[in-house]
């Protein structure tokens, strides 16, 4: 089976979960021996493993024609794309884009980030997943989040071929509820042209069906996984201070983390004891304001903000850490409490993320209730055989996530779609 | 001639409150007094009462020949004393009849069998005499939380002078042997043992109303059939339950009461009889002894103690308590020795289990095993430091005691010796006003002289 996939990360070059995500899906997908993955990214590096799919950069695929020379085309995009795949796509060119700012192979550039001009790059997409649409050969096509989702709809006109798409966040989980509405409506609009829908958890299932008013029946919960830690990480020798414990935090700090619920936590956690650090770890609209939350509680010199962390950095603070928290007040699933029990970290999340539905050897507390949440990391920190049990059981547990499950499940889900497909 | 020996359990806990880790040290009450009341009651209302009131028809109606065996622990007591008496008046009804034995069990519904000997023939003995005193008779046979029982559990039974005692039995114990015969304990072969048929047990509290099983509808002839068709030399059928399977795990919807009072009558048709626990002991033989080296209980599947202490969260929390067990036992703190009480009980433990099992456990307040003991180490927290602040911590217990008991005597000496004192001083006080009195003529003379003198010398 062949799957055209649109994506907008992939590692080692993320900037959150949806990348770790798509990665691990498409890993557990491959093992399944039919099954040939192409994945559509709109900026390579040159630095992905392209060992269990195929990788195309959006950024080099032509809309426009340009009469150039194989040499250089390979001296351009050689590290990440056979040359030939190039001269194929630019033989699908399907309309006059020379409007367009394209560059010297007639390609649109990317930022491949998540930059101001958001829409226009979703929109550009959208254009060159055409033209790849028109070269690839494919049974299905599958969509990653929202910023895909018009280049999935677009690639099913043309094709004709069934489009799933897979929704890892709505626009309610990262807005509190103020949603926006051009935002709602790509979403509302890729859901209402897909064939099927697969939602990372539950709580985002019923999102979709309550909030974007899509039919039960083509919803489908498919829980996301965790891939094993590589040795190198494995073998990282944390360094812990004796007799004091660390609480982590650890993502964006933005209203949808709920890093203000935390810094409460620590502060009556501090009132009773004082060998227990916290750490926020991450960036985000939020920071300076919780800066100034953890100084008004009197804790800044127990509350510590290390910035931004990425790669290695991550699993050495996890690794460092006693406890790892994740208060989210709205998580579609919430990769990162998964990694802190792969490191054999006691966690906590809250009830309102995904990842809850799926994990037992864990503490779930409301992202509200401050009191319970300071109670399990008192309790945490003063009852060793409550930490052990927790490291103990919650790895073994969070290795029994694999994405081969994963995998399989969402075969199963394209089976379906097809068979049912246009019937 | 079979006979059957029914018994019931009645056993509350003491429901503790969300207790954060910020009330350590603060707050030194830890019970949830609603949610006390409010389950008390509907268990009297939905179970209690009703069942209670069958038992009491059938053997009003029955005579002499419909016998029964209850025991209640101290703790459910207490909460029924508060808030439900009318389940203790239909108790001495009961009683009254003639047809009900009393076991004894330990006060709190705990583990102490398990930690500590001296804290577990405490709060036995201490049973055994609210019994007696409550309901005027001497509990002989002995029955632990749960049914807990091992080879030095029953010998500190025996050594309490129970003469027999109730456990499960576990097909991982007997093996190839009937639950059917009376048994000894290998200990000491002066206690006897008798040991529950959890086939015919479970068939009426736990599968009577399940549509599914293959025996449903059950009625009390099929019922009294099965056991009539027991091999002739099985003698000794004994059916356990808690009392609340009545009416909660099987509602009275199911018709499990007009099951229940058709027993005796049935039963009698086949000419099978009942019994009660001392009866039996006193009038069969043991056929032989039982040996049970790990604790087995009557919960689960695997009938043993993991329910309570299979993991390390349980077995910390235990631990831990047990740990100040000699301290309490010590000290004569009213409150504290009431707080252990109810912090003892072994649904505390259950809580915080982490087992998967097909039957549904509710956790009260708690939705998680964490949450259950993240809560019940907070409150133990607070419970061990007010031990500790009654003395001195880095003190051993045995030197604790023995300064103690030298208070104490020292005590008793100063009541001895202030009684003599006072006896003294009583004595002095006749002496002092009888000579005072021969005296008196004395002393005027004197004073008249003394007067004089002082004239003269003027």
């Amino acid at each position: 089976m062949k799957v055209l996939m649109f994506g907008w990360e992939f590692p080692p070059h993320i900037l959150g979960g949806l990348g770790t995500a798509s990665y691990g899906l498409t890993k557990g997908m491959s093992q399944q021996e039919d099954m040939d993955i192409t994945f559509c990214i709109p900026k390579p590096w040159g630095d992905e493993d392209q060992s269990f799919l195929k990788i195309i950069g959006m950024n080099s695929v032509p809309i426009v024609w340009r009469d150039v020379q194989w040499d250089y085309v390979n001296n351009r995009v050689g590290s990440y794309m056979n040359p030939q795949l190039y001269y194929d796509l630019r033989d699908h060119i399907y309309a006059d884009f020379g409007y367009m700012n394209t560059n010297d192979l007639g390609c649109i550039e990317f930022s491949g980030r998540y930059p101001d001009n958001l829409h226009e790059e979703i929109n550009n997409y959208s254009i060159v997943a055409g033209v790849v649409a028109r070269q690839q050969e494919f049974d299905i096509i599958h969509s990653h989040d929202w910023l895909t989702y018009p280049a999935g709809i677009h690639a099913k006109q043309v094709s004709g071929k069934p489009l799933v798409i897979h929704v890892h966040a709505t626009d309610f989980d990262r807005s509190r509820g103020n949603v926006n509405p051009t935002v709602y409506a790509i979403e509302k609009n890729g859901m209402d042209n897909a064939d099927h829908i697969m939602c990372v958890s539950e709580l985002t299932r019923q999102t979709v069906i309550h909030k974007y008013f899509q039919d039960p029946r083509k919803v489908s919960t498919v829980h996301n996984a965790v891939s094993p830690l590589p040795q190198e990480i494995q073998d990282i020798v944390p360094h812990k201070i004796p007799n004091e414990k660390v609480v982590t935090f650890l993502g964006r700090i933005t209203m949808q983390k709920g890093p203000e619920y935390f810094v409460e936590a620590a502060a009556m956690v501090l009132q009773r004891t004082r060998n227990i650090r916290f750490v926020m770890a991450g960036s985000g609209d939020m920071m300076n304001a919780m800066i100034s939350l953890a100084a008004q509680r009197g804790i800044a010199d127990r509350f510590h903000f290390p910035g931004f962390m990425k790669g290695k950095q991550v699993y050495e603070c996890l690794k460092a850490s006693d406890v790892y928290i994740m208060p989210s007040v709205s998580e579609p699933f919430g990769i990162s409490p998964l990694e802190a029990m792969q490191c054999s970290v006691p966690t906590i999340i809250s009830k309102q993320s995904g990842c809850a539905e799926i994990l037992d050897k864990c503490i779930k507390t409301d992202y509200w209730d401050i009191h319970a949440m300071a109670d399990a990391i008192y309790s945490i920190c003063t009852n060793p055989s409550l930490y052990e049990y927790l490291k103990v059981e919650g790895k073994k547990e969070v290795d029994n996530i694999v994405w081969e499950k994963v995998g399989l499940k969402v075969r199963k889900i394209y089976d379906q779609v097809i068979s049912s497909y246009r019937k | 001639m079979k006979t059957i020996c029914l018994y019931f359990e009645i056993h509350q806990i003491i429901h503790l409150k969300r207790y954060r880790f910020f009330n350590i040290g603060t707050d030194h009450y830890y019970y949830d007094d609603y949610e006390n009341e409010r389950s008390i009651n509907e268990v009297a209302e939905r179970s209690y009462i009703p069942a209670l009131n069958t038992l009491i028809d059938m053997a009003k109606s029955n005579g002499k020949y419909f016998k029964v065996a209850l025991s209640i622990s101290g703790v459910a007591l207490e909460q029924l004393e508060i808030h439900a008496p009318a389940v203790i008046e239909l108790l001495h009804e009961l009683n009254d009849t003639g047809c009900c034995e009393f076991l004894a069990e330990p006060y709190s519904h705990g583990l102490s069998s398990l930690a500590n000997e001296e804290c577990f023939r405490e709060e036995v003995l201490r049973m055994r005499d609210k019994i007696k005193q409550m309901f005027g008779q001497t509990p002989k046979v002995f029955r632990n939380s749960s049914l807990i029982y091992s080879d030095e559990i029953g010998a500190q039974v025996a050594a309490m002078g129970f003469k027999g005692m109730l456990t499960e039995g576990a097909k991982h114990i007997l093996g190839w042997k009937s639950p059917h015969y009376l048994y000894h304990c290998s200990l000491n072969p002066d206690l006897k043992l008798l040991l529950r048929d959890f086939k015919l047990s479970d068939d009426i509290c736990l599968r009577f109303s399940n549509s599914d099983w293959d025996a449903y509808p059950l009625f009390a002839d099929t019922y009294m059939d099965w056991i009539a068709a027991l091999p002739e030399e099985e003698q000794v059928i004994n059916i356990f339950m808690e009392l609340c399977a009545i009416g909660l795990s099987q509602p009275l919807s199911s018709n499990i009461l007009d099951f229940l009072k058709a027993l005796p009558v049935v039963a009698k048709e086949r000419g099978i009889n009942f019994s009660t626990p001392s009866e039996i002991c006193s009038k069969l033989k043991s056929v032989g002894q039982i040996d049970v080296q790990y604790p087995l209980s009557w919960v689960d599947e695997e009938r043993d103690i993991s329910c309570w202490l299979g993991n390390v969260m349980q077995r910390e929390a235990f631990n831990k308590l047990y740990s100040v067990a000699e301290r309490v036992h010590l000290c004569s703190d009213r409150r504290i020795k009431q707080d252990w009480d109810y912090l003892q009980a072994s649904n505390n433990f259950r809580f915080m289990t982490t087992k998967q099992s097909n039957i549904g456990l509710n956790r009260g307040i708690y939705d998680s095993p964490y949450d259950a003991f993240t809560n019940y180490m907070n409150i133990l927290g607070d419970f061990i430091s007010r031990v500790n602040a009654l003395y001195p911590v880095d003190m051993e217990n045995e030197e604790l005691n023995s300064l103690l008991t030298t208070i104490r005597n020292q005590g008793e000496e100063l009541v001895a010796l202030n009684k003599e004192v006072d006896k003294l001083q009583a004595k002095l006080a006749k002496y002092e006003s009888k000579s005072a009195k021969e005296e008196t003529p004395k002393k005027v003379s004197a004073k008249k002289t003394a007067g004089k003198k002082v004239t003269t010398t003027k």
